[in-house]
C-alpha cells in the first residue's frame, strides 16, 4: 500500500494533459499509459500542486458515489485548473459543485422536469426542431458547418423552450457559455461572463414572477424558498449544461459514423438508435478532463492511500475504454466504436448523486437528431480532410469548432 | 427475488424507470424512484439486476433468492410457458 501523501514527482501526469492530434478521439496519451500501470496515479495541476489521477471504472465508480469525496468547489483543496475560479464558486455556486443536502434540495427543484416519462412526451417536439433545422439547413444548399447549423441549434432551441429564455439570445449565451466551460480562460473573463448570465437569467426570473408563463424559470421565480440569485445559477447551469454538450456529442458522432459506413448503416433500424447512442456517449466521453472531487476522510483506493484534503479527479475517459468492461470475444476492442455492443454501464454521464440531471432529455435529443439526420441526408459526408478538422481540447466538453460537411 | 428502494438516496436520475419500466416508475413531482411491482417474474430478473447496478445513488437493492410471494410467481411463471 501507498502510504505517502502525492507531492509532484516528475512522474506526475500533467493536467490537464494534451491529447494526441493523430487520435484526436482517443483520451490523451499520457491518461491512457497512466491507467495502463495504475488505477490510481499521482498527477500535477497547473499551478504545480498535486492531485491524484482515477482511471480504472470500479474506481471512478467509488470517487462519484462515496460520500468522502465532495464536489464542493469552496472547499480550499478542491482541485481547481485555474485556483482563482474558487471565489466564482464562493459567490454563486450552483448544485452541480455543492454537497447533500444543500445539492439535493435544489437538485430536486428540476429533477420533475427531466422525468423519463415527461422527456418521452417531448419527442415529437424534439423531432419537429430537428426537422425544422434540417430544412433550414439543406435549403438552397449542399454544404454547411454541421455544427453552427444543426448540432448547436437544436438543443439551444430544445433548452430555450424548457427554460424559457428567448432563442434571439443565442448569440450571447453560447459565446458566454464557451467562455464559462474554457479551461484556460482568465478569471476575469470568467467572472465577467458568469456575472452577465446571472444579471441576464436573474432579469429573466424576475419578469417571470409578474409574468409567468409555462417553463422553468417561470416555476423556480414563483417559489418563496429561493433567492433571485439561486434561481439565476441553476438557470446558468441548466442553459450552459443544456446546449454545448448534446451539441458536441452531435459533432462528434457524426464524424466517427462518416468514418465507419459499417456501422452508420446500423442506424437505419430505429429500433438500434438507443443502443447506438448508449455506445456513442461510451467512446466519446464528452467531458474529457475529468470530473473533480477533494477527499473529507482519508480513503484507500485499490491499495492506494488518499488522505483528507486531498483533490482527485475521475476519469471518465479512460474508465469508458476499460476492456473488461466493454470489451468482449465479439466485439470490436473497446478503444474502437461498435454500435453492437451493451455499453449501458458507461460513466459518461457521471456516476453517484450528481449523475446527469439532463441524461433523459440528452439521449432523446441524440437519438432523434442523429437519427434523422443520417436518414434525412444519406450521402452527407465531410467537406474538409480529416486533417483539416478543429477540435476543442481546451474545454471542459469536448468537440469540434466547427464540421464543414456536404450532402 | 426481493427489490427494496431508498427514496432518500435517489437523486432521479431515472436509470431504473429506462431500462426496466415495467418494474420502477418516477414520482411525477420529483422523479424519485417508486416500485410498481412486487412480485417478479424470472423473465424480469436481468432487468433488475442491471437496474440495481446502474442505480448511481445506491437507491436499489436487490435480493437474489426465493421469498415465499417470488416462489409463487416463478412457480406460475414456469407453469405457463
Ligand atoms: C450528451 C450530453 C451530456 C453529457 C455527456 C453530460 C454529462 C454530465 C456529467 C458527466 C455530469 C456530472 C458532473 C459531476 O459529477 O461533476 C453532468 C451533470 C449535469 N448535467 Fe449533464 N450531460 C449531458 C447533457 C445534459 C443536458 C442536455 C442537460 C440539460 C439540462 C444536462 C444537465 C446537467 C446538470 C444540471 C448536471 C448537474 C447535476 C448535479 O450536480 O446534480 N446535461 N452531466
Ligand atoms: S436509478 Fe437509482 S437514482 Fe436513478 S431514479 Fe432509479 S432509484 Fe433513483
Amino acid at each position: 500500500m501507498t502510504t505517502t501523501p502525492p507531492t509532484p514527482a516528475a512522474t506526475a501526469v500533467p493536467l490537464p494533459a494534451p491529447h494526441d492530434n493523430r487520435c484526436p478521439f482517443s483520451p490523451p496519451p499520457a491518461y491512457t499509459e497512466a491507467a495502463r500501470t495504475s488505477s490510481v496515479s499521482r498527477a500535477e495541476l497547473p499551478d504545480g500542486s498535486p492531485c491524484w489521477l482515477v482511471t480504472g471504472y470500479p474506481e471512478v465508480r467509488t470517487v462519484l458515489s462515496d460520500r468522502r469525496f465532495s464536489a464542493d468547489a469552496r472547499h480550499p483543496a478542491f482541485p481547481l485548473f485555474t485556483p482563482e475560479r474558487r471565489e466564482l464558486f464562493a459567490e454563486n455556486p450552483s448544485f452541480i459543485r455543492l454537497d447533500d443536502p444543500e445539492h439535493a434540495r435544489l437538485r430536486r427543484m428540476v429533477t420533475g422536469d427531466f422525468l423519463v416519462k415527461r422527456v418521452e412526451a417531448m419527442r415529437p417536439g424534439i423531432q419537429e426542431i430537428v426537422d425544422e433545422t434540417l430544412d433550414r439547413m439543406t435549403d438552397g444548399a449542399t454544404e454547411a458547418d454541421l455544427v453552427g447549423s444543426f448540432a448547436l441549434p437544436v438543443p439551444s432551441l430544445v433548452i430555450c423552450l424548457l427554460l424559457g429564455v428567448p432563442y434571439e439570445d443565442r448569440e450571447m449565451f453560447q459565446s458566454l457559455s464557451r467562455t464559462l466551460l474554457n479551461t484556460f480562460a482568465g478569471v476575469g473573463e470568467i467572472s465577467r461572463a458568469n456575472d452577465e448570465l446571472l444579471d441576464y437569467l436573474g432579469g429573466l426570473a424576475a419578469h417571470k414572477k409578474e409574468h409567468p408563463a409555462e417553463d422553468i424559470l417561470s416555476r423556480l421565480a414563483a417559489r418563496d424558498d429561493l433567492t433571485l440569485r439561486e434561481i439565476a445559477a441553476t438557470g446558468i447551469l441548466l442553459l450552459v449544461a443544456g446546449h454545448e454538450t448534446t451539441a458536441n456529442m452531435i459533432g462528434l458522432s457524426t464524424v466517427l459514423l462518416l468514418d465507419r459506413p459499417e456501422q452508420k448503416a446500423k442506424l437505419a433500424d430505429p429500433a438500434a438508435l438507443p443502443g447506438a447512442v448508449e455506445e456513442l456517449l461510451r467512446h466519446t466521453t464528452i467531458v474529457h478532463t475529468g470530473l473533480p472531487r477533494v477527499a473529507v476522510e482519508d480513503v484507500e483506493l485499490d491499495g492506494t492511500l488518499i488522505r483528507a484534503g486531498e483533490g482527485v479527479f475521475a476519469m471518465l475517459s479512460t474508465a469508458n475504454r476499460d476492456e473488461l468492461m466493454f470489451g468482449g470475444e465479439d466485439r470490436l476492442p473497446a478503444d474502437d466504436v461498435d454500435l453492437d455492443r451493451d455499453a449501458r454501464r458507461h460513466l459518461a454521464f457521471g456516476f453517484g448523486v450528481h449523475q446527469c440531471l439532463g441524461q433523459p432529455l440528452a439521449r432523446a435529443e441524440l437519438q432523434i437528431a442523429l437519427g434523422t439526420l443520417f436518414h434525412r441526408l444519406p450521402g452527407l459526408r465531410l467537406a474538409v480532410p480529416h486533417s483539416e478538422l478543429v477540435f476543442r481540447p481546451d474545454s471542459v466538453v469536448y468537440g469540434l469548432k466547427s464540421l464543414p460537411v456536404a450532402w | 427475488m426481493q427489490v427494496s428502494v431508498d427514496r432518500d438516496r435517489c437523486c432521479s436520475s431515472g436509470l431504473c424507470a429506462l431500462n426496466a419500466p415495467e418494474i420502477f416508475d418516477q414520482d411525477e413531482q420529483d422523479g424519485r424512484v417508486m416500485l410498481r411491482q412486487t412480485v417478479f417474474r424470472p423473465g424480469q430478473f436481468a432487468d433488475i439486476r442491471l437496474a440495481g447496478e446502474l442505480c448511481p445513488c445506491g437507491a436499489i437493492t436487490v435480493t437474489e433468492g426465493v421469498s415465499p410471494a417470488d416462489g409463487t410467481a416463478d412457480a406460475q411463471a414456469g407453469t405457463g410457458s
